[in-house]
């Protein structure tokens, strides 16, 4: 029946709506060719919304391509990226204060994992594997956290500007971290900053979560509000102590907020590597779910998922997901939210494909601006939060700037 | 695959929104649930696709209460297209969205299959949604969107669709289509539609609520009487099957001079009358009290 609707020679459509579009010049530079029309769908209001039957309008070329920017399909995506990644980690090792070639780097990393070939310099040794290495694993694990955290974020709460701290895990962690560095230690009973942070970290997801529930139902609205308001709330708790801090005190505060990974030790990367693989894996597995999310709380139940039971699920895997990588690198900003938008402009928002592509190229973009944070300014080193933005936002607004169908909605 | 509901109350925030509505639909049927804004229609359809648990009453679709049935066994049999307010579909493509059809087929661990990529072309073609297959979902117009999602919903292979104001905002000739598709499907529909005249020509039979009661229900001709027109609707108009076997609506020359019987064009008048301009009636009558407005739309019991 829609194939004869649709062949059914009826008269070209109000010519008005099209020109009411973009000016031609800039919808032929247009990415995915979806502008125009989207536009003039728009511009038109619905009334008159250009709807040509598909075979009414020809397809160019250009409609012809998908909104991504990168066809290729997953697996092999994915292999190429982690070799990527493998590659960035052995380089970053690398470089430092002393420059290690990549070749006895590797030599060493081959012989701790897998007992074979010969023992190095133990100096080298020393720094490759007990500084070095750990340091840029933990960089890795803790840009793939934020990236995966910030994807299911954004999806469970329906919001492309949440990010792994929208639910006020930042807020809380700032407060718990600043408790023990401004009140000498012995504040929280000897607990650790990590340890103090992650609490924090869980104590404002819990309040939040007590917050955003209605009748049993945790509404994505009401979410990301108990967020802002529970996250303003221990700011001022943080800001106070602040006030009261000594200008060393201060100094830790601010690089704490500002995040790093300069303190990895092999010690605790078993725990965090543990958590991040894990409820990435498990996160990763309800892409499928993640996906009916995107249509709407209401169209997600008719297709069989329970909205309320998944969401509260995916809220407390991220939640944990996101305290775990703030307690032991910081309050690292900007890449929870980058790396999910700009994963999906270029390989699309299927989850299935999204969460293991955004881990990996998290993983690869901390791994770089570790990198650069203690070699652009040595031999200082500088806070992780302050280059992600730095270098990550230039990017993100190019890459924004050539989609031109975020809006069309 | 029959639906029926049977003696459903629903009852939001201690309000009751829905009082024993009853309803059914035959293998094959065209089900139209008409009413006013607010008489409940939307929160039917939620109790039926298992999105809202009534308080009293069964809904039973293929012989089973679909509140005893798992969501995702419930989801293999009904599909349903929504005004969802909180859709965040940036950045799927059509295929994609067509493709989500599958999700009450598939446990965690399942992937996709050479079934469901037959099952979800199948869908796109037959909503003409093929060659929209890599578009951007958000890049689409009204129609083209509501192909799509008609397609998704296909593509659950359901046994029955529940569909909420589907035409809505949509240009003439894309209603006429969706229309055709609809019933191109041959699958049993729950349609809640706001165009009366949409409705009498797709629909089998008609269902009207009215502040969450059935006040008639049946045979379109027998349902959209002056009566219910009148008193539910508050409009006036006539229903009538033209010469053409259509069935279409006349509204009055003033819809809303419900008591005005002095001309009354709409109900004397032959369909193909020019009916001269009323005489003496004013323009419009005083508007309607509140209290007044109720007496007329309650509905007789
Ligand atoms: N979540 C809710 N809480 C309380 N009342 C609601 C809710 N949703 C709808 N209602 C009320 O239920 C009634 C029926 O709503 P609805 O089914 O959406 O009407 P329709 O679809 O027929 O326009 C309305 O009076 C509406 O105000
Ligand atoms: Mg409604």
């Amino acid at each position: 029946m829609s194939a004869q609707a649709a062949e059914e020679p009826h008269p070209p459509r109000t010519p008005h709506a099209k020109a009411a579009g973009a000016p031609p010049g800039r919808a032929a530079r247009s990415l995915a060719g979806a502008l125009p029309r989207a536009l003039a769908a728009r511009a038109s209001g619905t009334a008159t919304s250009t709807r040509p039957t598909p075979s009414a309008e020809p397809r160019t070329p250009r409609q012809a391509k998908g909104p991504r920017i990168l066809n290729v399909p997953t697996g092999p995506l994915l292999v190429g990226l982690l070799a990527v990644l493998a590659g960035t980690m052995i380089v970053a090792i690398s470089i430092g204060s002393v420059t290690i070639p990549v070749v006895d780097v590797w030599r060493i990393v081959w012989h701790h994992l897998t007992g074979a070939g010969a023992t190095a310099d133990p100096a080298l040794d020393q720094i490759v594997w007990n500084f070095r290495t750990p340091r840029v694993v933990l960089a890795a694990l803790v840009g793939a956290g934020l990236a995966v955290s910030g994807v299911v974020l954004q999806a469970v709460v329906a919001n492309p500007l949440a990010d792994p701290y929208v639910l006020g895990v930042s807020s809380g962690a700032s407060l718990g971290a600043v408790m023990v560095i401004t009140m000498a230690g012995g504040a929280l009973g000897g607990l650790g900053v990590s340890a103090a942070a992650f609490a924090g970290a869980m104590v404002a997801v819990a309040l939040v979560f007590v917050l955003g529930l209605t009748r049993g139902r945790l509404g994505p609205t009401r979410l990301v509000l108990s967020g802002v308001a529970v996250g303003y709330l221990f700011l001022a708790g943080t800001s106070y102590l602040q006030l009261q801090a000594t200008p060393t005190e201060l100094r830790s505060v601010m690089f704490w907020m500002l995040g790093s990974v300069a303190g990895a030790k092999w010690d605790q990367l078993g725990l965090v590597s543990t958590v991040v693989v894990t409820s990435t894996v498990f996160l990763a597995l309800f892409g499928r779910q993640l996906n009916a999310l995107l249509a709407g709380d209401e169209s997600a139940t008719a297709l069989g998922v329970d909205v309320h039971r998944l969401r509260g699920a995916l809220l407390v895997l991220s939640s944990l997901l996101t305290g775990t990588v703030i307690a032991v690198a910081g309050c690292i900003g900007f890449v929870g939210l980058m790396i999910p938008h700009l994963v999906r402009l270029a390989v699309g928002a299927d989850h299935r494909r999204l969460l293991p592509l955004a881990a990996v190229i998290g993983a690869i973009y901390l791994v770089v601006v570790d990198l650069l944070s203690r070699t652009v300014n040595r031999p200082n080193e500088l806070p992780l939060g302050i280059l992600t933005a730095l270098f990550g936002a230039p990017f993100f607004l190019w890459l924004l700037r050539r989609n031109k169908t975020l809006d069309a909605s | 695959m029959k639906l029926t509901v049977d003696g459903l109350h629903v009852t939001l925030d201690h309000q009751p929104i829905l009082r024993n509505v009853s309803l059914d639909a035959a293998q094959g049927d065209i089900v139209g649930l008409i009413g006013p804004n607010g008489s409940g229609k939307s929160t039917l359809l939620r109790a039926v696709y298992r999105s809202l648990r009534p308080s009293q009453g069964l809904v039973r679709v293929a012989g089973d209460d679909v509140w005893k049935l798992p969501a995702r066994t419930a989801a293999r049999r009904t599909a349903a297209v929504l005004q969802d307010s909180n859709s965040n579909a940036v950045g799927l493509c059509v295929q994609e969205i067509v493709a989500l059809g599958r999700t009450p087929h598939h446990g965690l661990l399942g992937r996709d299959g050479a079934e469901d990529h037959r099952v979800v072309a199948e869908a796109m073609d037959a909503c003409g949604a093929r060659p929209l297959a890599e578009r951007n979902f958000a890049s689409l117009s009204g129609g083209e969107r509501q192909r799509v999602l008609l397609a998704r919903a296909l593509a659950q292979k359901p046994k029955l669709l529940v569909l909420d104001e589907l035409t809505n905002h949509l240009d003439i000739r894309a209603r006429f289509e969706l229309l055709d598709l609809i019933r191109g499907t041959g699958t049993t529909t729950l349609a809640v539609l706001h165009d009366l005249d949409l409705a009498a020509r797709l629909c089998d039979h008609l269902v009207v609520l009215s502040e969450g009661v059935v006040a008639a229900a049946g045979k379109v001709l027998d349902v959209l009487t002056p009566d219910v027109l009148r008193e539910v609707f508050g409009v006036r108009a006539v229903a009538e099957r033209h010469a053409d076997g259509v069935i279409r609506i006349t509204y009055g020359a003033d819809p809303l001079a419900l008591h005005d019987t002095t001309t009354d064009p709409a109900v004397t008048a032959e369909p193909s009358d020019r009916t001269p301009p009323a005489p003496v009636a004013p323009a419009r009558p005083a508007p309607l009290t509140p209290t007044e407005h109720e007496a007329q739309t309650a509905v007789p019991g």
